[in-house]
């Protein structure tokens, strides 16, 4: 265990980075458990329902589900190499990774914009009559389909806006070389956003 | 562990071993959509999920540096899983043999 000890010259700014990182991991619990419970009311109606479930998941677009997917790892990517650029004190490099990564979380946005207009204009949207004349497991199918991926999306926005708020901080240098705790723990959140979408997609584009 | 030792781990992952982990995601990205267009019935389940947790913990302990933190960090994780997956058995059980 790393004992934190805070010179007297930094005593004004404390600086315990396992501390806010496990505060950090802590929050990340509370949403794996928040999308957890879902997955288990995914599992069960799945359970229930199979045949229709597998029927409704063929209606997905597997091709921009899996750019998606590898849209989402790159940005992962990125928000890492961003970190390792800041450790080494690159910091205009760290921005670039970090500008990189904003630029991905846009396009995957832009993707479900497409995805989802697409399905809109095709009927299927939570409570559209086109949706109700379907057995009910399809109709449950579509609805986790656009609450899970939507909250996803919902998150990916946040991971943005936390992201750019690092960005600005690394351009204004409170984040730098010797104090990137703050970098790293917004990393963590995307990379949680990463790791959920990890098991949406399979789950939702690729079982049928 | 001493200050200094935590330093060097923390500079241990280089932009190459994250390009690295980087193409081990996208291969088994590969890999699990390839899987999917073979028709493998049931099974295919089970594939999907072990490829997503694959994924998942080459993220978690490489980009989320969850192998060079403190222990204490992979115990939290250990328990939170451990009770995500205690929440999935107890339903499943209700609704298997319901």
């Amino acid at each position: 265990m790393t004992t934190t000890t805070v010179p007297a010259e930094h005593a004004h700014a404390p600086h315990d980075e396992v501390g806010i990182k496990i505060g950090m991991w802590l929050f990340l619990f509370t949403e794996l458990i928040l999308f957890g419970g879902m997955f288990i009311v995914y599992a069960v109606y799945r359970f229930k329902n199979p045949a229709q479930f597998e029927l409704a998941s063929k209606e997905l677009d597997t091709f921009i589900g899996t750019v998606n997917t590898i849209v989402l790892l790159t940005s992962s990517l990125t928000v890492a190499l961003s970190i390792a650029a800041i450790q080494q004190g690159r910091r205009r490099l760290s921005m670039m990774f970090l500008s990189v990564t904003l630029v991905l979380g846009t396009a995957f946005l832009v993707n479900k914009y497409f995805e989802w207009s697409h399905k809109f204009s095709a009927g299927i949207y939570p409570q559209s009559p086109e949706l109700l004349k379907l057995p009910s497991g399809e109709i449950l199918y579509f609805g986790l389909y656009y609450v899970m991926t939507g909250l996803h999306a919902f998150h990916v926005i946040v991971g943005m806006v936390v992201l750019m708020v690092m960005l600005a901080m690394v351009t204004r240098g409170s984040i730098t070389r010797e104090h990137h705790v703050r970098l790293e723990t917004g990393a963590l959140y995307w990379h949680l956003v990463d790791i959920i979408w990890i098991f949406l997609f399979p789950l939702f584009y690729l079982i049928h | 562990m001493t200050h200094a030792e935590g330093d060097m781990k923390r500079h241990a992952v280089s932009y190459a071993q994250y390009v690295l982990i980087w193409l081990g995601l996208l291969g088994f990205t590969g890999l699990t959509v390839a899987l999917a267009g073979l028709e493998l019935g049931r099974w295919i389940i089970v594939t999907a999920l072990v490829i997503a947790a694959t994924k998942s913990l080459l993220v978690l302990n490489v980009f989320m540096h969850l192998k060079f933190e403190d222990r204490v960090f992979r115990i939290f994780v250990a328990i939170t899983l451990a009770i995500l997956t205690i929440f999935f058995t107890l339903t499943f059980f209700d609704y298997a043999f319901a």
